[in-house]
């Protein structure tokens, strides 16, 4: 090519020309080929998805777990003969929850991978960040794994998130402190972030202004050791009900200042920090000295011991639930390195749960499928979907949350215990009925329905 | 005012954690002239091993000792492994190398430990001690905090001023040339520093982990407030070091406590700056002739 | 100049073949690689050239990508002045962390600005109102034209943004200013007595780096098309240090060499370590191993970063000079001393 001939003093030309040979081999990628079938990812035998997930990085404890356990379900569907002949293909990367990477990962999956849709991708800046080109490319953004209460808007028609909004958690959780602990005076500790901020705009719409005596936050970038401080200040501020919207490790780091101090509200926590397992090991350390002895290791009980939380589906402890035991059977058949290492835990259910609601929508979708089929189809039966959660899934055309309700829960130490690899954790038990409401100003009432089984497909052969 | 005490208190114990690792980093960079920003991972590493040895039924002080020897090897194997082979190149090589060493180190960890976080039993209880009958925000392992890096310090101070080991560590560090050309064995004693700085990181990350969600990334903020303290002290001097990792425990905690959490990084830049803008190579610095 | 000016028309030429001939993630990936040479140019100048170390350029980016996304959102503001006021607010950051560093040895210096790149981000979460919080500000790239696709279309704004910088950042230091930061990174006393001044001329190098950085913030904040505070993080601005080593501290075309590694490094470690047959967690952070792995041999390797190892490679080729396209070198024998290699 003539560019190459260049003049030995021309260093620039020699650098650039450098500079582009770098780029051109390193971008030497075979272009993806996509099938002659109009829709990208789908041919007769095969659906290909794709997600973006933490599996390394800080946020990537617990979390990571969520996309090995739908590849579970998806195994356990392949075995089967797949969805209308069609094998799943589910491909998750990782974006260490760094929106910037998200884009990148997200840009493969679309571009060069050619999915049909993303499903099960993690988080909320890391999905907002993605939200507008994978609306643009007409690529289903499906059950997005965060609560926030920006994934139903018109203006974005292929998203839909999955698990309740964080403000109807709020508001469930509200609801309860204001009937069980009427006159006692509140405080709040949550994230300052998108999580934490609309939990609160749920509690304060159900809890009278007065009784919040101090709203204490904490920052997730720097959240570095124990919040002291903040303990310090909601027992000062004389609060006697501490609602928090924390991540586990943020939970932990909570109760342990505040028990330093002797300080022991009634903790109301919200569904991510509640997690037993996930909480637990981090609050053992507490108990333990120089040698741990059995009656300090059971002080951490102690320490979870009659937290109120809620729960939108049956929790691992409650072994006798039909959907438990399938998910168990499930998990340890299809991914048993997973299931030796974590057991079934609040994540891999929610990993479970939510990839069989994507097999529903495949099928519900029929045999010609589209990307346009797929979201109209979850518009029109989302709602007959059946999942482990206490309520139905609450998709319309115009509603793209999921569950928007639940039971509150408390942890207690006469429940039976959830047992996982890392231990035996506290179990919790319904201390309400379960509820309903949404994210906006509509009432918690309680919920009347039925509650699905478990479809005999799936108990027969898992 | 009780809340005034509360975030003093919080304030100190966690300016200990500072001032044991800003140690570490001031022992490397008297040694070398090197920052070390693996100096927290490592502390992670050896604190998994000692996790480790602690789920085997090694017995909790048994454990302690055997990680801060641990650490002093792999802080000496640092230093003859890495950062020997890039001596006269740029300064800022050995700075990549100890980023490069930071990521392996938390990868490995990662790969080996799981990403989940875990407990680490403290060596002493986590209640409050109590005055009269009320419980203050400082636990018996906070003390176990401040006298296990007191002594440290002491014990690195007495080695260095009493000592002749101390004497030519120092010299070999101020002056490697002419100790060289005195006889010293300057190589070995660099290694040395680096050891010393291994058995400083290891004791931080022990006592870091039982009150941090212990993990993989648990000793990242760690270092980054250490730096500021061994900046604010003058990166050459232990005192410093122990000086300026308790003032940045302090700000962060007044900060945090009355602004908010969100703004500790921003307190604890704005203090440094102000240190700095008073004393540009630290408040503990030696006065340097000036160079003309 | 008009020798740089001739050679960046050439490059973009190169550019232009180059980025219609891949595919549509390929070019979002060498936007990015352009963007990153912005970035890691200004820094090889405060740097390499300058003798100034930062650890906070990924904070400075996000002064620009902001400036640009509050503009977007609120104006309606021509694009190019959108870019150009991110060159400006990074620069004005780069005035308020210049000033106090005139005085501040290297770690002192690093101390301070991985501070800043700590501090910065969480100041625009506490005002959700304004900067979006986590749901970040959306950034749009105006209509490609005619039937050029949005990929392209970005690819070749970021690509010329990139050949823009380099050629102002060439002729900059082949002037005499070039002469005066070199002047003062190796001897400030000696510099002063030469009557340079030396505190302005430390705090324009920052300046101009810190703007740099604020062009390359847009430029990313394009890519992604959202900006939110968890694309700056701590480990952004660790991670752009680094890669301006390995591509070759104080060099300008060294610094593709270094966007290329910022890009394609974690992808490789991530197709490497999918060979083996490793369950998923272990696998990502075997990716993670690989990346830092890459940085210590590089740096014990190659300890003048890839140019300067070209460079080297260059100088023992026989008859050095004709038709090893590729190589990247700038430095033959006998030639003049380096524009862009500052040696």
């Amino acid at each position: 090519m003539s560019y190459r001939k260049s003049t030995s003093g021309w260093r620039w030309t020699r650098a650039l020309v450098a500079g582009a040979m770098g780029i051109t081999l390193a971008t030497t990628v075979l272009s993806a080929t996509a099938g002659a079938a109009s829709t990208p990812g789908v041919t007769s035998s095969s659906v290909n998805i794709g997600a973006t997930v933490p599996l390394t990085g800080p946020a990537a404890p617990g979390y990571s777990e969520i996309a090995p356990a739908m590849g579970a379900l998806f195994s356990w569907v392949n075995a089967h003969g797949g969805v209308n002949g069609r094998k799943i293909n589910y491909t998750y990367l990782d974006d260490g929850y760094n929106p910037a990477n998200t884009a990148t990962q997200t840009r493969k999956l679309v571009l060069q991978d050619n999915i049909f849709a993303d499903v099960g991708s993690l988080g909320t800046p890391t999905q907002a960040a993605v939200q507008g080109f994978l609306n643009s490319q007409k690529v289903p953004q499906l059950f997005i794994e965060s609560g926030c209460n920006c994934w139903s808007n018109s203006k974005f028609p292929g998203s839909s998130g999955w698990q309740p909004p964080y403000t109807v958690e709020g508001k469930i959780l509200g609801a309860y402190i204001k009937s069980s602990f009427a006159g006692k005076k509140v405080g709040y500790l949550f994230q300052a972030d998108e999580f934490g901020q609309d939990f609160v705009k749920g509690l304060d719409q159900e809890l009278p202004a007065a009784s919040v005596v101090s709203r204490q936050n904490y920052d997730v970038a720097t959240l570095a050791g124990p919040l002291s401080n903040q303990m310090a200040a909601l027992k000062a501020a004389g609060a006697q009900v501490v609602a928090m919207a924390t991540i586990p490790a943020a939970t932990a780091l909570a109760m342990l200042p505040a028990a330093v101090i002797g300080y022991s509200p009634q903790y109301v926590v919200s569904n991510v920090g509640a997690d037993a397992p996930t909480v637990g090991p981090l609050l053992s350390a507490f108990a333990q000295k120089g040698g741990a002895t059995a009656a300090q290791v059971a002080a951490v009980g102690g320490l979870l011991n009659g937290v109120i939380t809620d729960a939108y589906f049956s929790p691992e402890s409650n072994v006798s639930n039909p959907w438990v035991q399938v998910e168990k059977k499930l998990l340890a058949k299809y991914a048993p390195s997973l299931y030796a290492k974590s057991g079934l835990d609040g994540n891999t259910q929610y990993g479970i749960a939510l990839a069989y609601t994507f097999v529903q929508a495949l099928q519900a979708a029929g045999k010609n499928l589209t990307r346009a089929g797929l979201l109209a189809a979850i518009a029109k039966s989302g709602k007959s979907f059946v999942t482990p959660g206490f309520v139905p899934l609450s998709y319309s055309s115009s509603v793209h949350y999921g569950f928007q309700g639940a039971e509150v829960i408390k942890l207690s130490s006469t429940a039976p215990p959830a047992v996982t690899p890392s231990g035996s954790w506290i179990g919790g038990t319904a201390v309400s009925p379960v509820e309903v409401t949404n994210v906006g100003s509509g009432p918690v009432k309680k919920y009347t329905g039925k509650i699905s089984a478990p479809p005999k497909s799936l108990s027969k052969s898992a | 005012m009780s809340l005034f005490f509360n975030y003093t208190l919080n304030g100190i114990s966690n300016g200990m954690i500072y001032s044991a690792l800003a140690l570490a980093l001031v022992l490397i960079f008297r040694a070398t002239k090197i920052i070390n920003f693996a100096q927290g991972a490592a502390g992670m590493m050896t604190t998994f091993i000692a996790s480790s040895l602690l789920a085997h039924g090694v017995s909790y002080w048994w454990a302690f000792v055997l990680v801060l020897a641990i650490g002093f090897a792999f802080g000496a194997m640092t230093e003859r492994i890495l950062i020997r082979p890039l001596q006269g190149k740029s300064e800022l090589n050995p700075v990549i190398v100890t980023i490069g060493l930071l990521v392996v180190l938390e990868g490995v960890a990662g790969a080996i430990y799981g990403n989940a976080s875990r407990g680490f039993p403290a060596a002493y209880s986590q209640s409050g001690l109590t005055f009269g009958h009320s419980r203050i925000a400082f636990s018996h392992f906070d003390v176990f905090i401040l006298v296990a890096v007191l002594v440290l310090m002491i014990a690195i101070l007495i080695l260095f001023r009493a000592t002749t080991l101390g004497l030519r560590m120092r010299a070999s560090a101020f002056a490697g040339e002419i100790s060289r050309l005195l006889g010293v064995r300057v190589g070995i004693l660099l290694t040395l520093g680096w050891g010393l700085a291994g058995i400083a990181g290891s004791l931080t990350g022990l006592l870091v982990a039982p009150t941090s969600s212990f993990g993989p990334y648990y000793m990242d903020l760690v270092l980054v407030y250490a730096f500021t303290g061994a900046v604010i002290g003058g990166l050459e001097s232990p005192v410093g070091a122990l000086i300026g990792g308790l003032v940045t425990g302090l700000c962060i905690s007044y900060v945090g406590g009355y602004l908010g959490s969100g703004l500790e990084p921003m307190g604890a830049l704005v203090l440094l700056m102000v240190a700095l803008m008073a004393r540009p190579e630290g408040l503990f610095s030696r006065p340097a002739a000036r160079r003309v | 100049m008009l020798r740089h000016l001739l050679f960046a028309t050439f490059g973009a030429g190169i550019m232009y073949l180059v980025t219609s001939n891949i595919s549509l993630f390929d070019n979002y990936q060498v936007g990015q690689i352009a963007s990153f040479v912005v970035v890691l140019a200004g820094l090889s100048l405060l740097t390499g050239v300058n003798g100034q170390i930062s650890l906070g350029h990924g904070a400075f980016m996000a002064v620009g990508a902001y400036t640009t996304a509050l503009l977007m959102t609120h104006t309606q503001w021509n694009f190019i002045l959108e870019l150009l006021s991110a060159v400006g607010a990074a620069g004005v950051a780069g005035l308020l962390i210049g000033i106090p560093a005139t005085r501040l040895k290297g770690p002192y210096l690093a101390g301070m600005t991985l501070l800043f790149a700590l501090a910065l981000p969480p100041i625009a979460d506490k005002w959700p109102n304004t900067f979006g919080g986590d749901q970040g500000l959306t950034m749009t790239t105006p209509n490609a034209p005619g039937t050029l696709s949005p990929q392209e279309w970005l690819a070749w704004i970021q690509i010329g943004g990139a050949l823009i910088v380099l050629v102002l950042l060439a002729n900059l230091l082949h002037s005499r200013y070039g002469r005066t930061l070199r002047a003062v990174r190796d001897d400030e006393i000696a510099a002063s007595l030469a009557g340079i001044n030396v505190a302005r001329t430390k705090v324009l190098a920052f300046v101009i780096s810190a703007g740099c950085a604020g062009l390359a913030g847009a430029f990313l904040g394009l890519s992604t098309g959202v900006v939110n505070t968890g694309a700056f993080p701590l480990t952004l601005s660790i991670q752009l240090l680094a890669a301006m080593v390995l591509g070759g501290t104080g060099s300008l075309i060294g610094m593709v060499w270094g966007g290329i590694l910022l890009v394609y490094l974690p992808q490789w470690s991530t197709s490497l370590s999918g060979h083996f047959n490793l369950g998923s967690g272990v696998s990502a952070y075997l990716a993670t191993i690989i990346f830092g792995a890459v940085l210590i041999v590089a740096m014990i390797a190659a300890p003048n970063g890839i140019q300067g190892g070209l460079r080297w490679a260059w100088r023992r080729l026989p008859g050095s000079g004709s038709g090893v396209g590729g190589s990247g070198s700038s430095a033959a024998p006998g030639a003049p001393t380096p524009v862009l290699t500052d040696e």
